[in-house]
């Protein structure tokens, strides 16, 4: 079986890397991205990677007008889909974003607005087809607010409580949907930060975004270590979570 | 576990700091490199020894994220692809295709760009020379021109000069270059025992018009009359026809972890050459063995420059011609009478196809590569001793593998270094390069 996988904000480098996995496996691509030049360029990397076809459309995933029309033609190109991945996102500097308000909305609309409005269209295309996965990338940073990045963290946890009402809404229909929180990854998005060794390469969380993909899991922490490093982070009570500088 | 690997060295020899990394992803979206500190350098995957790699207080572009193919033809075994990508990565495409690289390297974690910018050469030089003599086509990003297409036909004396130039006449953005048929992933591999260099010679000589692939390991720990007493490797592609299987991952060493002190100590180095040599207990044994096993056996052991400790080591590759074959023998003397550790040895026999590359290594002659863990002030000393025996039969020093040679040995190993000189981008340099490429003055 070929499976025919839309991915959303298929520049990214999580993104490129779960393309590569599908496309190892000879999987049917549709990439959505904002730049064609970059497109072009996956597309014939991802070809010669074995994907047996790869179909790609610009556009720019805040503008939501945009939505139907992609959804329509990545569902119509190959008579159905298998999975997606909504990967788009953004990570602007906390502080700059406490003194810029058109920042600010900025990064709700892209982390929250924009993938909640396209999880609501493509869980009815998958609910109509009854079949399907449809993926979305969260973050630990969702977890728990912390004052180093509360307004991404408020806009990922926002998306995990939309998720777990679409996951049970969908169950009956037949599809899952599945939420992955990485950690640190080494990207574009935290070269400004400092990288330690709980940071994770783009390559391995790739590989772990596909294979949360392949077997569906309901919630994914990638690395698994995050799993217990959040659930350690939850249950320091707030009055001594509040001395620390995280 | 971490990602995100420091910019330095294979040999982590010497220490040095840029001031900015630059990482690339897209090729249509690179930065305007007038806009940078200057000097700026390309790094790929740090598998350069010495310096040539480091770029103290100027930028490095780390290529890594140009990790895409472009074209890829099955029929005719043209490939053309982003010059961050792998040779691990290509070989995972084109084996299972029935091709393989023209040439490579002891590793498979170099990039295509830092294949083409040292040259590299591999088992089977006598056959097809170096990596550069494979090219066919390149795009550089320069400062002063912009993007500019370089191959045999249009601006031949920049792709000659990128061919070997150290990533020092622009940023390679892609590269184009021709694979080799093979009918599966096997290597027919034959190991001898031999005694003697003599018997060494003689092996190689006799091996080239038949083998692909020759080289040979010595176990320099090992003193005396049996001085010379190692294993002949030679392989050709196997006709056996299996899938592409027997893989296996690198096993994760050392990754984020520093072995404070060295482990390359003389006891340790002896017991394993003792090993090595005894576990070939027959004077020749023949095997068929998967490509990976062939070509990168260290490749098994993420990150063994560690083992080095924070001190690191020097590899000293020189190559002299093959009339003054005897000078190995005075350079292994020079060796035994030092109070060095030499943790391995490599020879072979570089055949007489010619490089383009203006400061191309490889030349006809007698290659032998020695690991040398960094003990201070007398390893350097002992390396200049092996450069005065060089020098003195007209041979050569690695710079891939160089973070110590002089000045005057450079200038004298690579006479073409001042044409190459002005197909340097005017914004690039090189720690390497600015402690080679100094103008000497007479009684120097």
């Amino acid at each position: 079986m070929t499976r025919r996988v839309l991915i959303l904000g298929a520049a990214s480098g999580i993104a490129q890397n779960v393309s590569r996995c599908f496309a190892a496996e000879h999987a049917r691509l549709f990439l959505v991205a904002r730049d064609s030049e970059k497109l072009r360029a996956l597309a014939d990397d991802l070809k010669i990677r074995g994907a047996a076809s790869v179909e790609t459309c610009e556009a720019d995933l805040t503008d939501d007008s945009s939505f139907p029309l992609i959804i329509s033609k990545s569902a119509a190109v190959w008579g159905g889909l298998d999975a997606a991945l909504i990967a788009h996102g953004t990570l602007p500097d906390q502080l700059s974003m406490e003194n810029d308000p058109a920042l600010l909305r900025n990064s709700i609309e892209v982390n929250y607005v924009s993938a909640v409005s396209l999880l609501m269209q493509l869980g009815k295309v998958f609910e109509d087809q009854r079949s399907g996965v449809l993926a979305i990338i969260g973050s630990v940073a969702g977890d728990r607010g912390r004052r180093s990045n509360y307004v991404y963290g408020s806009a990922k946890a926002g998306l995990a409580t939309f998720v777990a009402g679409l996951r049970l809404r969908l169950a009956t229909a037949n599809v899952q949907v599945v939420l992955i929180k990485p950690g640190w990854i080494s990207t574009p998005m935290t070269a400004h930060l400092r990288q330690n060794f709980l940071f994770a390469s783009p390559e391995q969380t790739g590989r772990e975004v596909y294979k949360a993909m392949i077997s569906p899991r309901a919630v994914v922490y990638c690395p698994w270590y995050w799993k217990w490093i959040m659930g350690f982070i939850r249950f320091i009570p707030e009055p001594i979570f509040a001395r620390l500088n995280l | 576990m971490s990602a995100m690997k420091p910019h330095e060295s294979w040999g982590r020899y010497p220490k040095s700091e840029p001031a900015r990394i630059v990482e690339l992803s897209w090729i249509s979206q690179v930065p305007d490199l007038n806009r940078l500190p200057h000097p700026i350098l390309p790094y790929g995957k740090g598998r350069s020894y010495g310096d040539c790699c480091l770029n103290n207080g100027g930028t490095l572009l780390d290529v890594s994220g140009l990790d895409r193919f472009i074209r890829f033809d099955p029929e005719t075994g043209l490939l053309r692809c982003e010059a961050g990508v792998t040779l691990q990565t290509i070989l995972e495409l084109i084996v299972p295709a029935n091709w393989f690289l023209p040439v490579t390297p002891g590793t498979q974690f170099v990039t295509v760009g830092g294949a083409i910018a040292n040259d590299v050469h591999g088992k089977n030089h006598h056959r097809a020379g170096s990596f550069g003599c494979h090219l066919q086509r390149l795009e550089l990003l320069r400062s002063d021109r912009g993007k500019v297409m370089c191959s045999r036909e249009c601006n031949r004396e920049l792709f000659d000069a990128t061919i070997g130039g150290l990533g020092l006449t622009g940023l390679i953005l892609w590269a184009e270059f021709q694979l080799k048929r093979i009918c599966g992933p096997l290597i027919d591999c034959e190991k001898i025992r031999f005694e003697t260099l003599e018997e060494f010679f003689e092996l190689s000589a006799a091996s080239d018009k038949e083998y692909e692939y020759t080289v040979a390991w010595l176990d320099c720990m090992s003193s005396g009359s049996k001085r010379c007493r190692g294993i002949f490797m030679r392989g050709n592609h196997s006709i056996i026809l299996i899938k592409n299987s027997g893989r296996s991952r690198a096993i994760p060493a050392l990754r984020a972890f520093h072995t404070p002190t060295s482990l390359i100590r003389r006891p340790i180095i002896r017991a394993f050459n003792w090993m090595y040599l005894h576990t070939q207990w027959h004077q020749r044994t023949r095997s068929t063995v998967h490509y990976e096993k062939f070509f990168y056996p260290l490749d098994r052991v993420a990150d063994w420059n560690r083992f080095y400790g924070r001190r690191g080591f020097l590899q000293y590759q020189f190559v002299v011609p093959y009339e003054r074959r005897e000078s190995v023998t005075e350079i292994l003397g020079l060796l035994a009478e030092s109070r060095e550790v030499c943790s391995l040895a490599i020879l072979k026999v570089f055949g007489d196809i010619e490089s383009p590359g203006l400061l191309s290594f490889p030349r006809p002659g007698v290659t032998l590569t020695l690991d040398l863990p960094f003990q201070g002030e007398s390893t350097l000393h002992l390396c200049e001793q092996f450069d005065q025996v060089v020098r003195e039969y007209r041979g050569a020093v690695y710079p891939a593998k160089d973070a110590r040679m002089s000045a005057k040995s450079f200038q004298r190993y690579f006479p073409r270094w001042t044409e190459f000189s002005s197909f340097i981008d005017p914004s690039f340099g090189s720690d390497f390069w600015r402690r080679v490429a100094i103008p000497l003055t007479v009684s120097q």
